[in-house]
């Protein structure tokens, strides 16, 4: 009885219909897809191909899927904001459920889509563009996309089970600490961000060790393609800010279950310096979300504008520059605070100088059309409308580094319309363009023009729609955060719902596409389906497992436009070798799912459960560390018979 | 090419949209339309940031719009107009690296010197004292003492015009943000230290004044209103407070610290005398007393300030 | 990973790419434990003092006993190095020894910062007693925490050179362990220094 008392009070969340309805729709999705894999036998096929793969397309493959999956709920959830914020006095949300959704929207989006969206194209693409047969440390690989997976559904359950977090995604101390805000929900922010942010910092780490380590011989650094470039950077601070949140994070879980006092109001804890923590990663962060967009962006435009990239090592220095300045400037988080005039003059103009290495980037893009042959296909019309856009975005984010000036835009919809406009416009733009481009070396056919460019202008248009009433807004006085609105507000709200509806419709024709295009779409032979310039194209399609059967020489940047004037090919005969490649492992994904039962059992602070889940989690490692196989070669006649197999279409 | 013309008219429109709402809208955005001097700096240094990124964005749309008619590929192009090895120009380069560092010098000097403005009463009333008000905020109210006055408020607020107020911020319990649009801007309220912020209203009127930082269920509701008025009207308003309010006991104010909403009213004397939660003894004054006042969350719906039941 | 790119001389463990790219990896790693170590470091300041109703750090730190601590810590990280210089000789058994009397060093670390814990409780100063306590707790305890799962690891490759002998791989495990160990060395002397030696004097 006690049990039940507690399933029915504490456990799931009962009482709200919105609620039961994704009750019921998560457990006959679960149904369905156990029977579907039953019905077809393919439990073996699963665990075979995808949840015991250490291979880096796989996983970029698993990553992206993940996203859309995150993008989906993120979305709904903004779908639902906006129906309460259109009009004045809407009863749709109460307050305590608006702000649960407003706070999983903006973790989800940063944390479970932005994120492992690139890093999932980071993935697939970075070990192609520089040679290599796999990242550094392919069971490392696995690892940190199982830590996110199980971080993701962790942090996703809590709608059902327990109840979201409804801090927000910055989750202020002292309303985020156990006092203000007792039960779960909170436990589940930390416990499922600390359980990915581990695998994000693994990542960072393998993928500075495989662009430093694994390029293709004579690809010297300045050689590289821009968007390894990108994510060399983005590891590197990865590598310096993740374990800033690894402690903020850990700290308020001392604090919320063994009575610490980092960040509470009684033993003289300091709340002030969890904002201080959060923005010391959080800062870095927004950078880890754009830098490889940027990159996305600059192999596009120049391979759509057939030209050469404009200031090549000017882009990479502009990146090395805004990476170091990304550090210094997370005061502008909280001008508001009452630091004083000198520290906010100071971090005032730091921020504002990281327009001067971005608006370098903006003008070498527009440099690298000048005297181009521009074509407009969907992925290039996602990084041009990138340009004006983030324009918008970038211009008000100057306008918010004046601290003076911050006091009146600070907690308002001119901030929410401003990061929008850089969040949206540089990440989800540079998602869409880098999914477009690639999709044909990832799944062997492209995506429908003419549907991707109908999404495309449905999503764009409105985007522009929803967020550029919301500067208006801010200016007008409405705070960020609140469930209702006043009077006044509301024609610039309805306008924004209505572009709200507009993206909703694109993000769906995009989706559809994917399906259109799996049934109708023109199966791709050559492996460079649109005249590529760097070494991911050089590759067949489908992409052997082990990536490129001999490595040409490396003569200078954009490899493969070389490659393709002096006719050189990835399949040389006479410099075959049989190839070393690792063995699949099911540990990463068993570790990552005791991890999951141990965190789980913490949040709702079953300690015993924790430590049962966390001597599994160390049993795993220990395994790992007696096992010495070494993977397997390749013999030459495999090699040959998978090349020439995937080369019959070509001649 | 009916698509590039629909491209180019679109991304037109949308600096003129700007502007159309910037000069026909000012009167509604609150932001651009100040009471009082503080307000008023912020107004100049914002529509000053507007123009340059005006020019900013113009500049880079021209430049974009040219690229994308220009260089598309067309029938019947010319082929000179094409240089797929063009890959830089030292010049150009150094040009859009220069001219950036200056518009941030440009932007920086005004920036900084509001800045410290800000952190001072108003020059305009420097010739009378700023009016301390100490406000604090509690889940999910406002309370304002006049210590001079020997009054207290609770959401709402009565000011002189022409005459700084000093408010004095801090909170008993999450942190919230005093932020009165129509006379500048916002600082935090936080538990255990006082942050100071000066406002100023020129003209009678009553405004909207919130918490805009986000501080849980009840956050919408926290809103109070501020009543400018003249200095006589102001002191007839403390004299009224002062002999027909009742006195705000210890008692009474730990009930109000409850989290909840509530109503508006007045006191004739203030919490001051039982803790200041500006101070380190101050701080854990509201958990002390009502930690488990935090179990169930408000359930607010429609309009701000109506409780679902 | 391909054969061409082994060699043949240089230290064991460097000798295979695979080796070269796990020890840069680890090298990468120590920097995010920089990092993470700084936090706390930077956390601890911040809370230096706050001891609320607790008693004060200068009431209770020894300098007897963290000074015995500090010495196991830095003799071990002396032998561990003469564990790494047999290793380089190719004598297993040297290897072996020395990296047991340097586990056995850090184990008497270990023992004498429980014990320091439990004191210290005793005397009414544990984690949940104020915000200077929690930082003390955390960041020593973390460190603590570190030197555990070193001393656990090691085992776990003692083991292994027992089935193996020295092999590049095994070198490489003993060799990453070490640096590890190492650095545990370093952060501990910025634990004397800026916690004890200052929380003394304070």
């Amino acid at each position: 009885m006690d049990l039940l008392n507690f399933l029915l009070e504490d456990f799931f969340v009962t009482g709200q219909p919105l609620i039961y309805g994704a009750m019921v729709s998560i457990v006959l999705v679960s149904f369905a897809i156990v029977f579907v894999l039953t019905y077809f036998k393919k439990w073996g096929w699963l665990w075979r191909e995808w949840l015991t793969t250490v291979d880096h397309k796989k996983i970029g493959i698993m990553y992206i899927i993940a996203a859309l999956a995150m993008l989906f709920r993120g979305g709904v959830d903004a779908l639902m904001m906006r129906v309460q914020l259109t009009l004045p006095g809407m009863e749709f949300l109460d307050s305590q459920h608006y702000n649960e959704i407003f706070t999983t929207h903006g973790t989800i989006m940063i944390i479970f889509m932005a994120m492992p969206f690139l890093i999932g194209l980071m993935n697939y693409i970075v070990p192609l563009q520089i040679g290599a047969r796999d990242v550094a440390f392919p069971f490392l690989n696995a690892l940190s996309f199982w830590s996110f997976a199980f971080g993701a559904l962790l942090f996703n359950i809590s709608f059902v089970i327990g109840g979201s977090p409804d801090a927000g995604w910055t989750s202020y101390t002292p309303m985020a600490g156990a006092n203000l805000n007792p039960g779960p929900a909170q436990n589940y922010y930390l416990m499922g961000l600390q359980v990915s942010g581990i695998g994000t910092l693994a990542t960072g780490i393998n993928f500075i060790v495989t662009i430093l380590k694994m390029r293709a011989p004579g690809m010297h650094m300045m050689r590289m393609p821009i968007f390894t470039w990108s994510t060399l950077i983005t590891s590197i601070i990865i590598v310096f800010a993740f374990p800033i949140l690894t402690v903020a994070l850990a700290l308020m879980t001392i604090d919320r279950i063994f009575g610490s006092h980092f960040f509470t109001l009684t033993g003289e804890g300091m709340p002030m310096m969890w904002a201080n923590l959060f923005w010391l990663w959080g800062h870095p962060e927004v950078y880890i979300v754009i830098l490889p967009a940027f990159g996305i962006f600059s192999e596009i435009i120049s391979t759509f504008a057939r030209k050469q990239l404009f200031g090549y090592k000017a882009m990479v220095y502009s990146m090395v520059v805004i990476a170091a300045l990304s550090f210094v400037v997370w005061v502008h988080h909280f001008f508001t605070m009452g630091a004083g005039g000198a520290v906010n003059s100071f971090f005032s103009i730091t921020t504002m100088l990281i327009a001067v290495p971005t608006g370098v980037k903006i003008f070498n893009w527009l440099g690298t059309m000048y005297k181009g042959r521009i074509r407009f296909d969907t992925p290039m019309l996602w990084s041009l409308a990138f340009i004006p856009c983030f324009v918008i975005g970038g211009v008000t984010g100057v306008m918010l580094a004046m601290a003076a000036a911050d006091y009146q835009y600070h907690n308002t919809y001119f901030l929410v319309a401003h990061f929008h406009y850089v969040l949206i416009a540089g990440t989800v733009f540079g998602c869409f363009a880098g999914l477009t481009y690639w999709y044909p070396k990832m799944f062997g056919h492209k995506l429908n023009e003419k549907i991707g460019k109908i999404s495309f202008w449905f999503f764009v248009i409105g985007f522009n729609i929803c967020f550029f009433p919301m500067y208006f807004l801010g200016l007008a006085g409405m705070p960020r955060r609140t469930y209702t609105i006043e009077p006044e507000w509301m024609p610039l709200n309805v306008t924004a719902s209505i572009g709200a509806v507009l993206m909703a419709i694109g993000f769906v024709i995009f989706v559809y596409n994917i399906y259109y295009s799996f049934r109708y779409s023109k199966r791709e032979t050559t492996g460079d389906a649109w005249d590529g310039r760097a070494l991911e194209w050089a590759t067949t399609t489908p992409v052997p497992f082990y990536n490129f059967a001999t490595l040409p020489h490396i003569d200078g940047s954009e490899a493969f436009w070389r490659l393709k004037e002096r006719g050189g090919s990835t399949y040389e005969t006479d410099k075959l070798k049989p190839i070393h490649m690792p063995s699949d492992s099911g540990v990463p994904f068993i570790m990552m799912a005791l991890m999951f039962v141990a965190s789980f059992a913490l949040v709702w602070e079953w300690i015993t459960l924790a430590i049962v889940g966390l001597i599994g989690v160390i049993v795993c490692m220990v395994i790992r560390s007696f096992d010495y196989d070494d993977g397997f070669y390749v013999s030459v006649d495999e090699i040959k018979r998978t090349e020439e197999k995937a080369r019959e279409g070509e001649q | 090419m009916k698509e590039i013309y629909a491209r180019v008219k679109r991304w037109a429109v949308l600096p003129a949209f700007a502007l159309l709402l910037l000069t026909g809208g000012c009167a509604e955005l609150t932001v651009l339309d100040p009471k009082g001097p503080v307000g008023e700096s912020q107004k100049e240094l914002i529509m000053f940031s507007i123009i340059l990124m005006l020019f900013i964005v113009a500049v880079v749309f021209v430049a974009f719009t040219y690229m994308i008619v220009k260089y598309r590929d067309r029938p019947g192009r010319d082929e000179k107009d094409y240089d797929p090895n063009h890959h830089g120009n030292t010049t150009l380069e150094i040009v859009w690296t220069v001219i950036p560092l200056i518009i941030v010098t440009a932007l920086s000097i005004p920036t900084v010197q509001t800045i410290f403005e800000l952190e001072e009463a108003p020059e305009a009333s420097s010739d009378k004292e700023p009016l301390v008000v100490y406000a604090t905020s509690a889940d999910w109210k406002w309370f304002f003492s006049y210590p001079e006055q020997g009054i207290e408020t609770v959401n709402y607020l009565h000011i002189p015009t022409d005459r700084a107020v000093e408010f004095r911020l801090s909170s008993a319990d999450s942190m919230a943000s005093l932020w009165i649009p129509a006379l500048g801007g916002q600082k935090y309220n936080m538990a255990g230290m006082e942050n100071t912020l000066y406002l100023q209203a020129d003209e009678e009127g009553t405004y909207q004044g919130r918490n805009s930082n986000y501080n849980g269920s009840g956050f919408a509701a926290q809103t109070f209103e501020v009543h400018a008025e003249g200095e006589e009207e102001f002191r007839d308003w403390v004299a009224e407070v002062q002999s027909e309010a009742p006195e705000l006991t210890q008692e009474t104010y730990d009930e109000l610290l409850v989290p909840g909403l509530l109503e508006e009213m007045e006191f004739s004397s203030t919490h001051l005398e039982y803790v200041d939660h500006g101070t380190n003894e101050g701080r854990d004054y509201l958990i002390e007393r009502h930690k488990d006042a935090f179990e169930e969350p408000l359930h607010l719906k429609g309009g701000r300030g109506v409780e679902d039941e | 990973m391909s054969a061409h790119t082994d060699t043949n001389t240089g230290p064991l463990e460097y000798r295979s790419k695979e080796g070269r790219m796990n020890i840069l990896g680890f090298w990468i790693f120590l920097g995010a434990e920089v990092v993470l170590f700084s936090t706390l470091f930077a956390t601890y300041a911040v809370l230096f003092g706050r001891t609320a109703d607790a008693p004060a750090p200068s009431e209770l730190f020894e300098m007897p006993m963290v000074l015995i601590m500090t010495f196991l810590l830095l003799t071990s990280s002396f032998t561990c190095g003469i564990a790494i210089h047999h290793m380089r000789r190719g004598s297993l058994k040297g290897l072996v020894v020395w990296l047991i009397v340097t586990l056995a060093l850090g184990l008497g670390f270990l023992g004498f910062e429980i014990y320091e814990f439990v004191h210290y409780a005793h005397e009414g100063a544990s984690l949940p007693s104020s915000a200077f306590w929690s930082a003390f707790f955390v960041l020593t305890g973390t460190h603590g925490l570190h030197v555990l799962l070193g001393i656990s690891w090691a085992v776990l490759i003692l083991i292994q050179l027992r089935q193996r002998g020295l092999t590049p791989v095994t070198s490489r495990k003993v060799f990453v362990v070490g640096l590890y160990w190492h650095f545990l060395d370093v952060i501990w002397i910025f634990i004397f220094t800026s916690v004890y030696l200052i929380g003394m004097v304070v």
